[in-house]
């Protein structure tokens, strides 16, 4: 009996914390995305539809996406040549510019906004310099570019710089003494190696974007078929009390993160499928 | 037409790792550069592969002065010790990868692959990742990646370094069979004085950076040429003698034992290095003749006893194989008399207990 009864206090106990976890997922969790699609739902498939496809949301749409797609590309080669100056190469300051990398988490993005505009801005003397020769940053598309690349500048680097910390470097020796010249070293040996963490880096950093809302409102504006983005689209809508327009481009932005999410653990399961299975 | 490896130096920083070496194999020979860890052996493998460069002196691989050639280009296969295979690669792909390099066509790579598979034992794992095997197979896909080139020259760091005793024993002599099948030229790095014995055909014994003999395992076994040498390669003891009138005198024996001196020797103190198989242990003895000693410890060793004695002091060790009912005639304090088969002589400098400690220090004898 006594056993039992402890057995049943081992049960309960689990079975307490386990509810509690549960609750606590869902109520913080769960429950705002089902609200969210309940809501965007309840006007009906059609009007949805329509909110979506707006010419004015699609435009948000688009720009929001290939913003964030030029940004990944820049970043995956900007962030995987820091990682590799910062792990293969020494030099004097190297401590403090690696904890530089990080600068931008740490910065409130409304602030990274204003410090672009401030450096950029019409009204400074780059803004002035570049304005004059006809090159546009601030409240056109450079400018949101330039935002997303700031605040997710960290990503790429503290995924790729652990993998080649520790990979080994016999690996591009072995290439060479093969008789592989230095690119093809690069490429067959050193890239496949830090793909997986390239990856999850690029589709970390695509993911913040498509989300970023405080720097690329101030430092691009609000100009519709200019410079709205998705959020910045999404923010003008509430305003002007169009909750169904919000919550159209609200889904989309959703399911965006979610398929990033099945991307991310995909690429888990691929970069671990040549370990040991038995 | 081997490899000649002419007054090499390297240093990193201000520590001198590789020191004026020279030596040279001949071909289709297989090399042991042999010394304790931190000696420079490995510097000089990959100063040969390219992979480091020498900060003097020159390198030929078949005749031709390779110093300044890249490691791509000296046609060279490497085997690092803790195999440096492609992990994302499969055993077929890695194997594939230098003759990929040489833009040979499909069908020719295949065949090769296929072959070399067969050469490592390796069929039915043609699929696997590197992860997927054992430490012993992962050496042998690294040993087929590095001849897949049709390399004459093969360099081994450390080949066997990483794996299990029964592992590393097999695939040694293997790698001993293979060399000679194939008719390749091969340096390889060890620490392990076994090793280096059983499938060199020559050994080059490193020590600080420097060439401290060269020769083949019974040649470095049975004439070592210095105390290192004598002590790095098997065990020895210490004993400390001195010469009178060109007879030499074992010094802390209750007597000063009288033993046959082979050459003319000087007058004055001289170091005896002893095999522990020279040391001769019976039961009844001379005291002018032998050394009266007091069994310490007997260690069991398998296929023979390791038995320490005293010998006013100094310690002294011995090996007994199995062949005499051994068990029953020895005891732990027991006192016995030994007396040496056959030992070196050597300069003492240093004196007995300074060398002793000194060996000590640098870990060549525990």
């Amino acid at each position: 009996m006594n056993n039992l009864g402890k057995y049943l206090a081992v049960k309960k106990e689990k079975l307490i914390l386990r509810s509690l976890t549960f609750f606590y997922i869902g109520i913080l969790i769960i429950f705002p995305i089902i609200a969210l699609i309940f809501e965007a739902f309840q006007g009906g498939v059609h009007s949805l539809w329509q909110n979506i496809f707006s010419p004015q949301a699609l435009y948000a749409l688009r720009l929001t996406f290939f913003t964030a797609l030029i940004m990944v590309v820049i970043n995956v080669i900007s962030g995987t040549a820091t990682a590799w100056v910062m792990v293969r190469y020494n030099f004097p300051l190297k401590n403090i510019i690696n904890s530089l990398i990080d600068l931008p988490f740490a910065i409130p993005t409304v602030v990274t906004g204003i410090m672009l505009v401030s450096l950029y801005g019409p009204n400074s003397v780059v803004g002035a310099f570049l304005g004059k020769r006809g090159i546009e940053i601030m409240f056109a598309k450079p400018g949101i570019i330039l935002a997303i690349l700031y605040v997710t500048f960290p990503f790429v680097v503290r995924t790729v710089q652990p993998v080649l910390m520790e990979m080994d470097p016999d690996m591009e020796e072995a290439a060479k003494t093969l008789g592989a010249s230095s690119p093809m070293t690069f490429l067959r040996v050193t890239v496949p190696t830090l793909l997986p963490a390239i990856l999850t880096g690029a589709a970390l950093s695509f993911s913040r974007a498509m989300g970023e809302f405080g720097s690329i409102a101030i430092v691009a504006g609000n100009i519709p078929f200019k410079t709205q983005v998705a959020s910045v689209y999404i923010y003008g809508e509430l305003e002007s009390y169009n909750q169904q327009g919000a919550l159209g481009l609200s889904v989309v932005l959703l399911f965006c993160s979610f398929f990033v999410l099945v991307f991310l653990n995909l690429l888990q399961i691929w970069s671990r499928r040549h370990e040991k299975k038995q | 037409m081997g490899i000649i490896i002419k007054n090499i130096c390297k240093r990193f920083g201000d520590f001198i790792a590789v020191d004026n070496v020279s030596f040279e194999v001949k071909e289709g020979e297989l090399v042991a550069l042999l010394g304790p860890s931190g000696c420079g052996k490995s510097t000089i493998l990959r100063i040969i592969a390219g992979l480091e460069t020498p900060d003097s002196g020159e390198i030929f691989l078949t005749g031709k002065n390779v110093t300044t050639l890249a490691p791509q280009k000296r046609k060279l296969g490497f085997v690092f010790q803790h195999y440096a295979l492609f992990k994302h690669m499969n055993v077929e792909k890695n194997i594939a990868f230098g003759i990929e390099i040489q833009k040979k066509s499909k069908a020719e790579i295949k065949s090769k692959v296929e072959k070399l598979i067969n050469l490592v034992k390796l069929q039915g794992y043609e699929r696997h990742y590197p992860d997927q095997l054992s430490g012993g197979q992962r050496q042998r896909v690294a040993l087929a990646r590095a001849l897949a080139t049709e390399t004459k020259v093969l360099l081994l760091d450390e080949p066997f370094g990483a794996l299990d005793a029964k592992v590393r024993e097999n695939l040694s002599q293997w790698l001993r069979e293979f060399h000679q099948k194939l008719n390749i030229t091969s340096i390889f790095v060890t620490h392990d004085q076994n090793e280096a014995i059983e499938i060199s055909d020559k050994i080059v014994v490193i020590s600080k950076g420097r060439v401290a003999q060269i020769g083949n395992a019974k040649q470095v076994y049975e004439h070592p040429n210095s105390k290192f040498v004598a002590s790095f390669i098997g065990q020895v003891n210490v004993v400390d003698a001195v010469v009178k009138n060109g007879q030499i005198f074992v010094k802390g024996a209750n007597l000063e034992l009288k033993l046959p001196a082979k050459k003319e020797l000087k007058n004055g103190d001289i170091v005896l290095l002893v095999r522990p198989e020279d040391v001769i242990i019976k039961k009844k003895g001379d005291n002018t003749r032998d050394l009266l000693a007091i069994i310490k410890r007997i260690h069991y060793r398998g296929n023979h006893y390791e038995i320490d004695c005293l010998v006013n002091g100094m310690e002294l060790k011995l090996i007994e194989y199995k062949r005499n009912v051994f068990q029953d005639n020895w005891k732990e304090n027991q006192k016995i008399f030994l007396n040496f088969r056959t030992f070196r002589t050597f300069q003492a400098e240093e004196g007995h207990q300074h060398l002793h400690r000194k060996l000590k220090e640098t870990g060549y004898i525990e």
